[in-house]
């Protein structure tokens, strides 16, 4: 008998330790990665890296600038797009639930958060850059809002129907029409959750760099029109890895820094947002 | 004779194909309190729910007969106006928590997109709150959320918000049951001041508190009109011998 | 009941919103297999299993990059499953508080590293050191393949196998583990006789949805695998997957056939997904039955 506990005991241990080293082993990889963009980013990143536009390919210098700046415009005409429909459509989805409509457009919603981004990209190249004759931050934008619409869609949709019935009832017995309690009342009450989930889909999309290839494609110069190539750092990193000069690959680095402080920012503010809502 | 501020003939409601109320005639007395109880399922919530037309909302529901407030049958009237001249409390207290206590008694002009001057908005704020014993406790902390006050302050907020846009007839379903009994009392104080501006309907499962609030008493038991009539002559010589097992407890 | 004229328009304005979102996704299938037409009318169902990939003779074969697809992604599976079925435990059981924060913390930053870096550190960490393990083991010092490409898409997918795992974990009822433990039974013995079974399908669905992810994945894949449109003749051989041969080289397509026969990858890569997502839910809804509404 106490054979028999004696193993158990030690086949418990053996099992402790083997789950404590498979839970520590995906450090390693984090803390490579986190320490390599410190150790050969940090030095790069300074005013001028952050300030200048690209060199000529093989010359040394130059900075990110157009990169920084098409990020900034790309996310802003994401968002621009993407916002409004996936709210009034996340919307529609909770207010309006007992209809036939919402279930098709909730399996649509997550056929589209489950397709690759290099897919989408093509289907913004298909529907924006060919009828133009040219890539466009358009169809950059275009692209990163097909993306980022399932999220809002479903954040909205979810945090709308946890909005207490009786808060509708005691607006529409004050005499209130549908539409206006739905603005005014439910909205604003999901709100926080609302803003959650866009913060957490443009801090999903601002390191999304496939579906930008063949729409935003690139752009060394710096461009506010959304009717030309425009560059972003997920690109420029891409593009400098790839390539076969030492400077460059020293600026990917940089860039990546200024990449990856961006995503976790934005990932921070919407879980300090999330608190704030749980604690009201 | 009370002169009647709501009338229902032969009023059926339905929810699909069960029938939950099998055809009440009512007549609710002008400026009193009348309260309505039964047991859970008999009907009362539905009833009233009729009365401001939030019964029709569930899909599926209907009613057959008729319901007249001040004489108008209210299905021939905008729907808007009904809940206007018709307010309701609900049970669990629901002030809106993105609003202050001032946006608060005001949201029944502010969502309808109706525009106050400032002078008249902060005399509707002060009225309403004084009419709901409310004011004297958060005349300097206005603009603070409602959702900051404690249950039974908030259930009068909400009192003040219904009382606001002037309803001929106020709706209360259960407005006591989720609050302590301090508060409870409280409300129940308010209830018996409040008729002398606005028509009181309460539903209320506590025998007891039809007793201390309401000047007319009616009875529901399986969706069926029992009895009705002042509380006093219901409470101590009950015509039917279902109502005198209720009130003395004997179901419930 | 009488809908005031606001409320009308409101519902109607919402309701075209919704339908743009289901607009967008059929409109993508269709687009989709209109603007591979001209490849599937020519090469038809031989496609899937044509080997050839030549856009100089036009002729296109999605072989290569199917194999190179699934090789990876079922090596990564293969690779990151242990791993995260171990943090998922240590996470839900064997941690200790103050760890759990930092751990869930770190699993939480894996998941949002851009796809862009990983490659990054791929190309000039991950790349060098597979090489020198070629070297050591006589193998061609290439670096660069489909196994480093596993390698690192083991990484990328393991937080979100981790995260569901961890869910369905934490799902396991207090009263079942008690009981175990009130009997006797070490961590060990609950864990592989109570908690697993309990959570299998779930952890299951996990590793289907991972998958998903893996299939689709496309920069870091594309920096690291070596770009060759050849299949694959050993695990450290360079080769492309659907996703890479899209990024590589749909900017070059000069020919309507060649620009055809990407989309045409495109299209049987979002398939796939599909079909993959579809078992993932239809698992996670079986599980529910069978708990009754975990």
């Amino acid at each position: 008998m106490d054979k028999g506990v004696t193993r158990r005991l030690w086949k418990d241990r053996v099992a402790t330790l083997l789950v404590t080293i498979l839970a520590l082993v995906p450090l390693i990889p984090l803390a490579l990665i986190i320490l390599q963009l410190a150790v050969k980013g940090i030095t790069s990143l300074n005013l001028q890296f952050l300030t200048s536009l690209p060199h000529p390919p093989g010359e040394e210098g130059g900075g990110v600038l157009n990169a920084i700046v098409g990020t900034a415009v790309l996310l802003a005409l994401a968002s621009a797009l993407a916002v409004p429909t996936g709210i009034l459509a996340g919307i529609y989805l909770s207010e309006y639930r007992d209809r036939t409509l919402p279930h098709a457009v909730r399996m649509a919603a997550d056929l589209l958060q489950g397709t690759p981004s290099i897919v989408i990209g093509i289907l913004a190249y298909a529907w924006v850059v060919r009828p133009m004759h040219h890539f466009s931050a358009l169809a950059g934008g275009v692209a990163l809002a097909i993306i980022m619409l399932p999220v809002i869609v479903r954040t909205t949709e979810e945090v709308l129907a946890l909005v207490p019935r009786d808060l509708r009832e005691a607006a529409l017995a004050l005499g209130v029409p549908r539409w206006r309690m739905i603005l005014k009342v439910v909205l604003p009450t999901g709100m926080v959750g609302v803003t959650t989930g866009v913060l957490l889909s443009i801090a999903r999309v601002a390191g999304e760099t496939a579906p930008l290839l063949f729409t935003a494609f690139g752009n060394p110069f710096l461009s506010l029109k959304p009717t030309e190539p425009i560059d972003a750092l997920p690109l420029v990193i891409f593009n400098y890895a790839t390539s076969p000069y030492a400077d460059w690959w020293r600026q990917a680095w940089a860039a990546s820094l200024v990449l990856i402080v961006l995503v976790i920012l934005l990932n921070v503010a919407a879980r300090l947002l999330a608190r704030r809502m749980k604690g009201e | 004779m009370e002169s009647t501020i709501l009338k229902t003939e032969g009023l059926k409601a339905y929810y699909g194909e069960t029938e939950v109320l099998r055809g009440i005639d009512i007549d609710i007395p002008r400026n009193r309190v009348t309260a309505v109880m039964g047991p859970s399922g008999c009907g009362k919530t539905t009833l009233i729910r009729c009365f401001n037309r939030m019964h029709e909302m569930v899909p599926g529901a209907r009613i057959e007969g008729k319901i007249r407030l001040e004489g108008r049958d209210i299905t021939s009237m905008k729907l808007i106006q009904v809940r206007r001249m018709v307010g309701m409390v609900f049970q669990k207290p629901n002030p809106f928590p993105t609003m202050s206590i001032y946006d608060n008694v005001l949201a029944g002009y502010r969502l309808s997109g109706v525009k106050l001057r400032k002078e008249e908005a902060q005399r509707i704020v002060e009225e309403s709150l004084k009419k709901a014993a409310l004011w004297e406790e958060v005349k300097d902390a206005l603009h603070r959320r409602g959702t900051f006050l404690s249950g039974g302050q908030q259930q009068r907020l909400c009192i003040a918000r219904a009382l606001a846009v002037n309803p001929r007839l106020l709706l209360m379903d259960e407005p006591t049951s989720a609050l302590d009994p301090k508060a409870a009392h409280r409300v129940e104080e308010l209830i018996s001041r409040l008729k002398e501006t606005v028509t009181v309907v309460v539903v209320t499962h506590n025998v007891a508190q039809a007793g201390r609030v309401a000047d007319y008493t009616a009875f529901l038991y399986l969706g069926e009109l029992i009895e009705f009539g002042p509380t006093s002559q219901l409470f101590t010589a009950p015509q039917d011998h279902r109502t005198e097992e209720y009130l003395t407890g004997k179901f419930g | 009941m009488e809908a005031a004229k606001g409320d009308q328009l409101f519902e109607i304005l919402s309701r075209l919103f919704a339908l743009l979102v289901l607009t967008i996704a059929l409109g993508g299938f269709v687009t989709l297999t209109v603007l591979s037409w001209p490849s599937i009318k020519t090469f038809g169902l031989s496609f899937m299993w044509t080997k050839t990939w030549d856009p100089v003779a036009g002729k296109f074969g999605a072989l290569p990059f199917v194999v190179g697809t699934l090789v990876t992604s079922f090596l990564a599976l293969l690779i990151s499953t242990p791993f995260s079925l171990g943090t998922a435990l240590f996470l839900a059981e064997y941690a200790p508080k103050s760890l759990k924060g930092i751990m869930g913390f770190t699993v939480e930053l894996l998941a949002a590293i851009p796809s862009v870096i990983y490659g990054l550190w791929g190309i000039f960490f991950l790349v060098p050191l597979v090489r020198k393990m070629e070297i050591a083991l006589s193998l061609p010092p290439y670096g660069v393949g489909a196994f480093t490409a596993s390698l690192i898409l083991a990484i990328m997918i393991l937080p979100y196998a981790t995260s569901v795992t961890e869910a369905v974990v934490s799902l396991v009822p207090e009263e079942l583990k008690e009981g175990a433990y009130a009997l006797g039974a070490t961590r060990w013995e609950v864990t592989r006789y109570i908690i697993i079974p309990y959570a299998r399908s779930g952890i299951f669905a996990g590793t289907i949805l991972a998958l998903g992810r893996a299939l689709g994945e496309t920069m870091a894949v594309t920096m690291v695998i070596g770009n060759r449109n050849e299949i694959l003749n050993s695990i450290f051989a360079p080769t492309n997957t659907m996703a890479s041969v899209i990024a590589n080289e749909f900017t070059e397509a000069t020919s309507r056939i060649y620009l055809a026969s990407l989309v045409e990858i495109g299209l049987i890569l979002f398939l796939i997904t599909l079909v993959v997502n579809i078992l993932a839910r239809w698992i996670t809804e079986r599980l529910k039955v069978q708990r009754g509404g975990v």
